[in-house]
């Protein structure tokens, strides 16, 4: 065997074990996080403990619900704002934008993609937060501002960037020939944009709006500023609530020494890698429902 | 005007509305950050460590976090190159039959979107478990984690992207399978895979979530893999949580400084990337 074959056998070797052991990781991550999170289990069900609104660790009780209602309408009001604003603002940058317009406002927004998340918390709570404390008057509830609303909003804008940069490639990447039949068929541009274009383009827009929802649905920092972290289950828009992401950063760490604490955080955990996991299984199916039409 | 004309163009007037929603939100981030931390910048602030009595409002500055936040992103960016690059070149047809590597791509896929708190969890409770406290070594193994999935994925797309004929002609020369990859494919390849790097980088030096365990966090500079290390991320979010508007004040000043390296990052990697095309064949 000579030498060049032997590297080729080796290094082959080498990736192939570490490309394994990198797959392994989210299966190591849930048996962990699994092992956990197993004595809190063992005294109640997963069902008590996400339904029930009572969190008093000291005495040994913990109720999720509040959180994951946070969680829920953070996540949902973010998306609410993001998804039609990020579809039509693809949609122009893709198919209507004069040319040198697009290719100057692309990159820009690739650039924005990287600013990071304490920085958009930082915003929040100069600039959003004063906003909704001034503006919830209007609807008839008052607020320190530090509120669901000020999460979806920074939230929102944090997913911009990285639902706008994935959906436009999707819609450059739809053939021309399809646009083309439409046209010479009488379609107006918008006629061939909703019934062609993103009707083609609809599985990886799907799963642009996973990606975004995933960074929403897990940002820590960024949302901790600005929700208030009060234990409560938010009756409107305008209260403040406590995600899950920001219940594990504020007390993982400090309060080991209360019984189950970190073994209840940990269920957090488990249970947002677990809402992922679901998440990005269903983008890939139906990328792969896409591709094979 | 037919209806259908009518509808075209509110869809027209709604999609530039919403396009300057998008770039004035975006920019808005920018100019508010600028203007409430430009007051506070000094040169002190990137040139000093923390002195006594610092975060009521004393001298001092945040070398240890620039420093650390450097040495933090550095390291795992290092790390997770060294895995990622093999990962990424075994993804592709000549190492693993496509069934395989598609699976391999749905956990990638699912690392990409675990929220970083969860490396952080899960990294801290491996600490603990091998009797590690926050360290630098711990804080640069919880990014990696985060990187490695962003790194991987970005870096197969490019390669998946390598035109056929390009490996047809090193076949055909006698070039084995690592020769092809790693000689040929890699140089085509090599703009792509340095703008993955790069924003793999720009996230894991702006990711506080993830080293909020694992790092800790001190106003030295560290001197060792195992001294607990300052990040520019937490120590916005530290001089913040103080009740002092001059400390708040900078704490807005950190931000900048933060923004301004990573989009500093982001274009120098945009000049880089195209000074290496000079070896890509089109």
């Amino acid at each position: 065997m000579t030498v060049r074959k032997l590297i080729d056998n080796i290094s082959s070797k080498v990736m192939y074990v570490l490309t394994i052991l990198t797959s392994l990781i989210v299966f190591f991550m849930v048996v962990g996080l699994y092992i956990k999170s197993n004595p809190i289990l063992e005294t109640r069900s997963i069902w008590e403990l996400i339904t029930s609104s009572s969190w008093h660790p000291l005495r040994g009780e913990f109720g999720f619900y509040p959180f994951l209602m946070g969680t829920f309408w953070v996540t949902f009001l973010a998306m609410l704002l993001s998804i039609p604003v990020c579809l039509l603002c693809s949609i122009y940058l893709a198919e209507y934008a004069p040319k040198k317009l697009a290719e100057i406002i692309k990159p820009l927004i690739d650039l924005l993609a990287g600013i990071p998340s304490v920085v958009y918390g930082i915003f929040g709570m100069l600039a959003v937060v004063p906003l909704i404390r001034n503006v919830a008057p209007l609807f008839g509830a008052s607020t320190t501002g530090y509120s669901i609303a000020a999460g979806g909003i920074v939230l929102a804008i944090m997913v911009f960037p990285i639902m706008i940069s994935v959906s436009v490639e999707v819609i450059c990447s739809v053939p021309n020939e399809a646009r083309e039949t439409s046209l010479a068929l009488g379609a107006t541009q918008w006629q061939t944009v909703k019934h062609v274009v993103v009707r083609k383009a609809f599985p990886g827009i799907v799963a642009a709006i996973i990606l975004g929802f995933s960074r929403a649905f897990g940002e820590t920092m960024a949302v901790l500023m600005v929700v208030g972290n009060v234990v409560q289950v938010p009756q409107s828009i305008f209260d403040e609530a406590y995600p899950l992401t920001a219940l594990i950063a504020n007390n993982y760490g400090e309060m080991l020494s209360v019984p189950l604490y970190d073994s209840a955080l940990l269920l957090g955990a488990l249970i947002l890698l677990f809402v992922v996991f679901l998440f990005s299984i269903a983008a890939r199916v139906i990328l792969m429902r896409g591709e094979a039409i | 005007m037919e209806r259908r004309h009518i509808e075209e163009k509110v869809f027209k007037v709604l999609m530039i509305a919403a396009t300057l929603v998008i770039l004035g939100s975006l920019f808005s981030v920018i100019v508010v950050i600028l203007f409430k931390g430009v007051g506070a910048l000094s040169i002190s602030m990137i040139t000093q460590i923390p002195r006594g009595g610092y975060y009521l409002g004393k001298e001092g500055g945040i070398l240890n976090a620039i420093v650390g936040s450097l040495y933090l992103a550095a390291g795992a960016t290092c790390a997770a190159l060294l895995f990622s690059v093999p990962i990424a070149f075994s993804l592709q047809k000549e190492y693993l039959n496509p069934q395989v590597s598609n699976v391999v791509r749905l956990s990638l896929d699912v690392l990409w979107g675990v929220p970083s708190i969860i490396y952080g969890v899960f990294g801290f409770t491996i600490m603990l478990y091998l009797g590690l406290r926050a360290s630098l070594l711990g804080g640069i193994v919880a990014l990696t984690l985060l990187e490695l999935p962003i790194m991987v994925r970005a870096m197969d797309e490019v390669l998946k992207m390598v035109p056929l004929e390009l490996k047809e002609v090193s076949y055909t020369l006698g070039a084995n399978r690592f020769e092809t990859m790693f000689k040929v494919v890699s140089k085509q390849a090599l703009p792509g895979m340095m703008s993955a790097v790069i924003l793999a980088f720009g996230r894991g030096i702006g990711d506080a979530a993830s080293i909020l365990f694992t790092a800790g966090y001190t106003d030295y500079i560290p001197h060792s893999l195992f001294e607990p290390v300052a990040s520019l991320p937490l120590a916005v979010f530290f001089q913040l949580g103080t009740p002092f508007p001059e400390v708040q004040e900078r704490a807005y000043a950190s931000a900048l400084i933060l923004l301004a390296m990573v989009l500093f990052l982001i274009v120098l990697s945009r000049l880089l990337t195209r000074r290496v095309t000079k070896y890509v064949v089109r």
